[in-house]
């Protein structure tokens, strides 16, 4: 049966990139239980409409916890309380009545504020521009099944690809790293025999460029496997730095 | 592509000769552009779905330069990203008796015999070209402890021939195409322009020469020019307000195009899919999606006694707690030989049937997906490897276990077979604009099958564009680069932004999405599932008043050249509006029933959809003629000359 809850919100909102930001506090009523964490913000956004303000920006788009879209930091937790869900599949069941919930962007050094709630989270794509894939064009290529692949082997390459590259790991590193995402890519490839060949490369190239746009290093807290939606596990941050220091071993 | 005007009739350029040869006879004959003119050769694809994402890095790799446009921050974020149950081949690696033809004759009978032979045939001929170079990338479907490839069945198939990624396979093939497409930015063959939304074609001398774009960064209008234009936007289900589609997926640049003159070919073909988690509230914003492959080995069921069914809608019944012979079964019961695997559109309309009588469970419309038979015949653990992620999905967003007790599932808009009309070549009837992916129309007639949609992406990106395309940029190797300092793009900018112009001065009192719900409801209620000639008259007519309230009453917050999120969704709502009459008006001309377009006036004594193939055996093809008039349609012809077409028989 529905049920319904009075909240209390603090909101960052900023303008833009340079601007400079600062919390604002709303009062919301009447939230079903069984809405997601968004549809509060969308009924928030209806409220604001209604008084003639404008809506707080924040980045979505599946809602089903898949495209990686959505990026809140609500009361300190990179996508929430809940565990291995993304904020867009935390639902509001979560809260209790009269609750005051704070919602945050990643910050992040790598991540600079857009508006609001939206971040700019286009290092990552960068991050894979610079050699995260295998290097075929598309056609002549053998048989699917020419090369078999242990089970066990393509599910840890599977646990890896799993990644949605939200950038929960970033957010939630006290450094600002981005190894879990790194790792996660070349773990991924390098556990294939299609993604071995370059497998260093691949590693080198990545972690220069995470490197050169201000990523922060890693000092194994583990923060960023706690807080990912997807459960991507820091031992694929060991396979990275194997990959890596093969590379370094090549120079 | 020739249309013909007296008749009212358009062919799509069919290459000659049998069905298994069609297509290595087109590329045996095509003009081909060599490496040197390539580099001179500029392509605009809009999207980086499965479509998008695959054609632009296929393009990039071939040597033309491409410009790729995206509405989202990065291209991996794409809605081909949240398919989940799989990918069609016909590799028959289970040896099951498939073959390149058995996955076209299922195809065309999923569709309801009303997609076109030629291209379906195409289709299945590159299908297993995907799966091999979807390895190559590195993506890790799901394998045997043998090491090889497994599959898993789908609906309206017999044999087992969809490849998987756990619940994942749209996001594995997405970030497959998105790694291609990411070495070809490193290349430099592809410049990538993330949060831009087309606004407008750009037409020169006939051709499609260049788009107009709206930076949602910035707000400010940007212009892009090439030699040729290809739109794989996806589709326009979000019509309905509540489907599976993300968020962001729009109809907006199919129909930019469509009102510069390329036709609109079936749009009353939605896909309606039986597997959603039904509605819980007013303010819900999407309809998730549980995969079909969970129809593998789950069992749907309604009580058999009306009274149960009550009992159970007012919490006095927990549905574990009915005896094995008080459940109704009902696919299992009406169509034995395909049972819980017949089509989305016939599983679909049984559910609404059940549900309709009174049986139905939760709300009223929800029925059962049971996993208890399977739990105890498999183990739990099984189970768990086969469907852990939807599961917890599910019980994420319900709040239920559905190890314990069954799951609620009701059917939700998810898919539009419908779409801007492409030939062969997959070009439009604008010379130099193509259309890929969902956002053509072109493969899967009045119905899609489970796990066809990834493939004809891919097919359409990886396959089958980069040779179509050269066949006319053959021809444009004199054109130099296109300026866009040329009248027609300032007019297309100038259309724009009286169009922003216009929406930020209304200034009236309803939102966005409280217009968009109104519409929504509207094509639930007589465009959806069941539809009949009043109803639709009825949805037209109310559709325009919502056009008039929201051209009158739209309040949009913010400025018109600036970041306006609010903004953003009204430029797509007004086109929805549209869209949606559109819709309506293509399914009250087709009278008669077939695959997703069920008109209720039409049906077999069993309830089955009644096709009248004498009359409708035809894409509608829909021409703009102005804002206000009437479209014309323009008929293609479906010629069956390898397939025998009958009545869709899955009992």
């Amino acid at each position: 049966m529905e049920k319904t809850i009075n909240i209390n919100l603090r909101v960052w909102r900023q303008r833009g990139p340079k601007a400079k930001g600062a919390f604002e506090s709303y009062k919301l009523d009447g939230v079903s239980t069984d809405s997601s964490f968004l549809e509060m913000l969308d009924q928030l956004n209806e409220q604001l409409i209604s008084e003639g303000k404008e809506p707080i920006v924040f980045d979505h788009d599946c809602r089903e916890g898949i495209c990686g879209m959505c990026s809140l930091y609500i009361n300190g937790h990179p996508h929430g309380p809940d565990e291995d869900i993304t904020t867009c599949q935390l639902h509001m069941r979560k809260f209790k009545d009269g609750e005051t919930i704070t919602i945050e962007p990643w910050r992040s050094h790598g991540f600079p504020v857009i508006r609001d709630l939206m971040v700019d989270r286009s290092a990552f794509d960068k991050i894979i521009q610079a050699g995260g894939y295998v290097s075929v064009n598309t056609g002549g290529i053998p048989d699917a099944n020419a090369i078999p692949i242990p089970k066990p082997v393509a599910d840890m390459s599977m646990d890896a690809a799993a990644c949605i590259g939200c950038g929960a790991c970033v957010a939630a590193c006290k450094n600002g790293s981005a190894m879990l995402f790194v790792a996660a890519k070349v773990s991924q490839l390098a556990l294939l025999p299609q993604g071995k060949v370059e497998a260093a490369r691949r590693a080198k190239a990545m972690v220069q460029k995470m490197d050169e746009l201000g990523f922060g290093n890693c000092t194994n807290t583990g923060a960023c496997e706690a807080e990912c939606p997807k459960n991507i596990s820091i031992t694929h941050i060991a396979r990275l730095n194997r990959e890596f220091l093969k590379a370094k071993f090549k120079d | 592509m020739s249309t013909d005007k007296k008749t009212k009739t358009i062919v799509a350029k069919i290459p000659e000769g049998a069905l298994s040869e069609k297509w290595s006879n087109y590329k045996a004959q095509q003009k081909l552009v060599n490496p040197s003119n390539k580099r001179r050769l500029d392509v605009i694809v809009v999207g980086t779905g499965l479509a998008g994402a695959s054609a632009a890095a296929a393009l990039g790799e071939l040597g033309f330069n491409v410009l790729n446009f995206c509405i989202q921050d990065s291209p991996r974020r794409a809605h081909s990203i949240a398919a989940q149950g799989g990918i069609n081949a016909a590799k028959n690696y289970q040896n099951d008796g498939d073959s390149v033809y058995r996955l076209f004759y299922d195809t065309i009978k999923g569709g309801d015999y009303r997609a076109r032979e030629a291209n379906v045939y195409r289709l299945a001929e590159v299908s297993n070209s995907i799966i091999d170079q979807c390895v190559a990338q590195g993506v890790p479907f799901a394998r045997e402890y043998g090491g090889l490839l497994d599959n898993r069945s789908f609906g309206g198939a017999q044999v087992s021939r969809t490849f998987y990624a756990r619940g994942q396979t749209g996001q594995q093939l997405l970030l497959g195409a998105y790694s291609a497409l990411s070495r070809q930015v490193h290349k430099g063959s592809v410049k990538l322009y993330t949060r831009r939304e087309m606004l407008d074609l750009v037409i020169v001398d006939g051709k499609a020469r260049g788009i107009i774009v709206r930076n949602l960064i910035t707000g400010k209008i940007e212009r892009y020019s090439a030699h040729a234009v290809v739109i794989g936007t996806g589709g326009y289900g979000n019509a309905f307000f509540l489907s599976t589609n993300a968020m962001e997926s729009n109809g907006s640049a199919a129909w930019q195009v469509y009102k510069k003159g390329a036709y609109f070919a079936n749009p009353c073909y939605a896909q309606i899919h039986p597997t959603c988690i039904p509605v819980q509230g007013e303010m819900q914003s999407k309809l998730t999606l549980m995969s079909e492959s969970l129809r593998n080995d789950g069992r749907i069921w309604v009580p058999k006694k009306k009274e149960d069914a009550q009992a159970v809608r007012a919490g006095k019944l927990k549905p574990t707690e009915i005896a094995e012979e008080d459940r109704d079964y009902y696919l299992e019961r009406r169509y034995p030989a395909f049972g819980n695997l017949v089509p989305r559109d016939v599983a679909s309309r049984a559910a609404k049937e059940r549900c309709d009588a009174g049986y139905g469970v939760g709300s009223g419309l929800a029925v059962y997906l049971d996993f208890k038979d399977a739990i105890e015949r498999l183990g739990k653990d099984v189970v768990e490897t086969r469907y852990g992620n939807l599961f917890q999905m599910y019980e994420k967003i319900v709040d239920d276990n559905p190890y314990e007790t069954p799951m609620m599932i009701y059917p939700a808009i998810h898919y539009t077979m419908g779409g801007i009309w492409v030939d062969y070549e997959l070009q439009t009837t604008i010379p130099g604009l193509y259309s890929i992916g969902e956002a053509n129309f072109s493969d899967h007639g009045a119905n899609r099958l489970g796990a066809s949609a990834l493939m004809q992406g891919l097919a359409d990106g990886y396959f089958v564009l980069p040779y179509t395309i050269q066949n006319y940029l053959a021809d444009e190797i004199r054109t130099p680069r296109i300026s866009t300092d040329l009248p027609e793009f300032a007019e297309a900018e100038r259309n724009i932004l009286e169009r922003i112009e216009r929406l930020m001065s209304i200034k009236g009192k309803r939102s966005v999405d409280s217009l968009h719900k109104q519409l929504g409801h509207i094509m639930w209620d007589f465009v959806g599932m069941g539809r009949n000639k009043k109803g639709l008259l009825k949805a037209i007519d109310e559709i325009k008043q919502v056009k008039k309230e929201f051209w009158s009453n739209v309040f949009i917050p913010g400025e018109g050249l600036d970041l306006n999120v609010e903004l953003e969704k009204a430029l797509r709502l007004a086109d929805f509006i549209e869209i949606g009459e559109l819709m309506a008006r293509d399914a009250l001309h087709r009278e008669e029933s077939c695959g997703g377009h069920f008109r209720e006036e039409y049906q077999t004594p069993e309830g089955e959809a009644l096709r009248q193939d004498d009359k409708f055996n035809y894409v509608a093809c829909w021409k703009y003629m102005g804002e206000d008039k009437e479209p014309e349609m323009y008929k293609e012809e479906l010629k069956y000359e390898f397939v025998q077409v009958q009545q869709r028989n899955y009992k």
